[in-house]
């Protein structure tokens, strides 16, 4: 190996049996389990109506941009004979908006679609976060509001209790709620920015500076304050006082008939980074591992972006994680 | 669900202050205090190590809440936790220095266009001088910063200061002030949900 193929921290950063950090290789006994995990996520698709789908890891990057500007991270790139510029895939979400628009441009709503694929995503810090990752994931289009978000929500739950988890939960919020506020207390455009990129990181020391910045009314400014840290069952659609939880009331009502009402953690702080949400956003947590194991919601404009006006919603698990939430389960016992 | 939080506790500067705002909340701090070698008090809930090592348990979730200095917070900015409450106490600036003759900086700045940084922040330092316009070659070190300019390894620091103390007596000076730190309130996002009670009874508690 050549000084110049040396990374940073002085090992080889290539060699002749290296694999890039943020992939892996899978043997056979954690495989068998990953499959495992697998198949029991598709059955619970696959019975809930939703048809198996797959798209090509490469897609042309203009075509993932029109579905997000950043197309949704996706920043492993290549060239196709021709010089077009190919990405890998971030998500299925785009992919599938695209398959709606092209392939089903005249078929009768509501379509219902689940995956089992590969994703990738650059990481920033290059350890340990996976570039690759195995996504089991539903998307229901063309059933707006609440109805269709309570159908996500119940079988992701669902899907999660055949792969084995017990104690897993379904973090609910609502992405535009506070681009909604702001707006309606008239603070300007050029602050909104700052102000969500706090509260997505739930930075909610400089959130607070940057609400006594814009010198509002009390109650106003404890509203803006306070709704990041409103979290907890039905109760917090009753104190959040805001216009605009209707919609999470619904959901709630909704989930409740079906059962579930106990596994969803309603959170008014909860922003997604991806740009195509526009409405519920959801993230699935369980106790016994520290970080979400999937998360989706509402995306009402995206498909329209590839022909098609139809609103939809939909939600992701990455299979590994679950995996390592359910080995981390049973040693807690 | 109502499972005792797991609180990490950074050693250090912050530890007595730490220890004390964990009194207050009623919980007892005695063992931790006189014991300096253990590092895992089980009964109370306690992990202790050092503040850079305090975002990484709480976004892996080995420790659900956690403080640490806002100074390691913006050189970690990466990590997924929530900051949750400015505590106060610790506070000092982060600052760039020089040598106390003339404008080492700008001098070199002007001459060789680019200038020298010697830090143990290395992503701040190298974000300020970039969105300040100015060309830097950041020099990470892990010992006394202070020696760096001393012995023309650089032609700056940028590090934290609380009295300006070591500062003055290695004969440097403060050109420009980055940032305050005090220590935070930090959480695991999933703990910040599905440990909500309890975090939120200690957040009620801090703020009175």
């Amino acid at each position: 190996v050549t000084e110049q193929h040396r990374s940073v921290a002085g090992k080889p950063a290539t060699s002749r049996t290296a694999i890039p950090p943020g992939t892996r290789d899978v043997l056979p006994e954690e495989m068998r389990e990953l499959r495992a995990i697998g198949d029991r996520m598709r059955a619970c698709f696959e019975r809930a109506g939703y048809g198996e789908v797959h798209t090509p890891a490469l897609e042309y990057e203009d075509v993932l941009r029109r579905g997000e500007e950043r197309a949704a991270g996706a920043r492993y790139r290549t060239f196709d004979e021709s010089g077009a510029v190919l990405a890998l895939r971030s998500d299925m979400t785009i992919p599938i908006a695209r398959v709606v628009a092209t392939r089903y441009a005249d078929a009768e709503p509501p379509l219902r679609f689940s995956y089992l694929a590969r994703a990738w995503r650059a990481t920033d810090r290059g350890v340990g976060e996976p570039r690759e990752f195995l996504q089991g994931g539903l998307e229901l289009i063309g059933v707006p509001g609440a109805e269709g978000e309570a159908e996500v929500v119940a079988i992701a739950i669902a899907a999660l209790d055949e792969a084995g988890l017990r104690r897993h939960r379904v973090g609910v919020g609502d992405g535009a709620l506070y681009r909604s506020l702001l707006s309606s207390f008239g603070v300007p455009e050029e602050a909104h920015v700052p102000m969500l990129e706090s509260l997505s990181r739930r930075d909610l020391v400089g959130l607070e500076g940057q609400v006594d910045a814009l010198g509002l009314a009390k109650a106003e400014r404890d509203l803006l304050v306070g709704l990041p840290q409103l979290r907890g069952g039905r109760e917090v659609l009753d104190r959040g006082e805001t216009a605009g939880l209707d919609g999470l009331r619904a959901l709630h009502d909704l989930l409740a008939d079906r059962g579930f009402a106990d596994r969803v953690i309603f959170d008014l702080g909860l922003v997604r980074e991806l740009g195509y949400y526009t409405g519920s956003v959801f993230e699935v947590y369980d106790p016994a591992v520290g970080f979400t194991l999937g998360g989706g919601g509402r995306y009402d404009e995206l498909i329209g972006r590839f022909g098609r006006d139809l609103p939809a919603c939909g939600l992701a698990l990455d299979v590994q994680r679950v995996h390592l939430a359910q080995a981390a389960e049973e040693a807690l016992g | 669900m109502s499972d005792p939080l797991t609180i990490a506790v950074p050693r250090g500067a912050l530890f007595g202050g730490t220890l004390d705002l964990l009194d207050g909340l009623g919980i007892d701090t005695t063992e931790v205090r006189s014991n300096d070698r253990k590092l895992l008090f089980a009964d109370v809930g306690i992990v202790t190590m050092r503040p850079s090592d305090v975002p990484t348990y709480v976004e892996h979730g080995s420790a659900d809440i956690g403080i640490t200095g806002k100074d390691v917070l913006l050189e970690q900015s990466s990590r997924k936790v929530y900051e949750l409450l400015d505590l106060g106490y610790g506070r000092c600036e982060m600052v760039v220095a020089a040598p106390d003759r003339g404008d080492p900086i700008a001098d070199a700045l002007r001459r060789l266009g680019r200038v020298r940084i010697a830090t143990k922040y290395p992503r701040v330092a190298a974000e300020h001088f970039a969105e300040t316009g100015r060309q830097a070659e950041i020099v990470e070190v892990k010992g006394s910063v202070e020696l760096a300019p001393l012995t023309g390894l650089v032609d700056g620091i940028v590090d934290l200061t609380a009295s300006g103390k070591t500062l003055a007596e290695n004969n440097l000076r403060v050109m420009e002030q980055i940032a305050t730190s005090t220590a935070r309130l930090i959480a695991n996002p999933v703990a910040h949900k599905l440990k909500a009670e309890q975090i939120d009874s200690i957040l009620e508690r801090l703020r009175a």
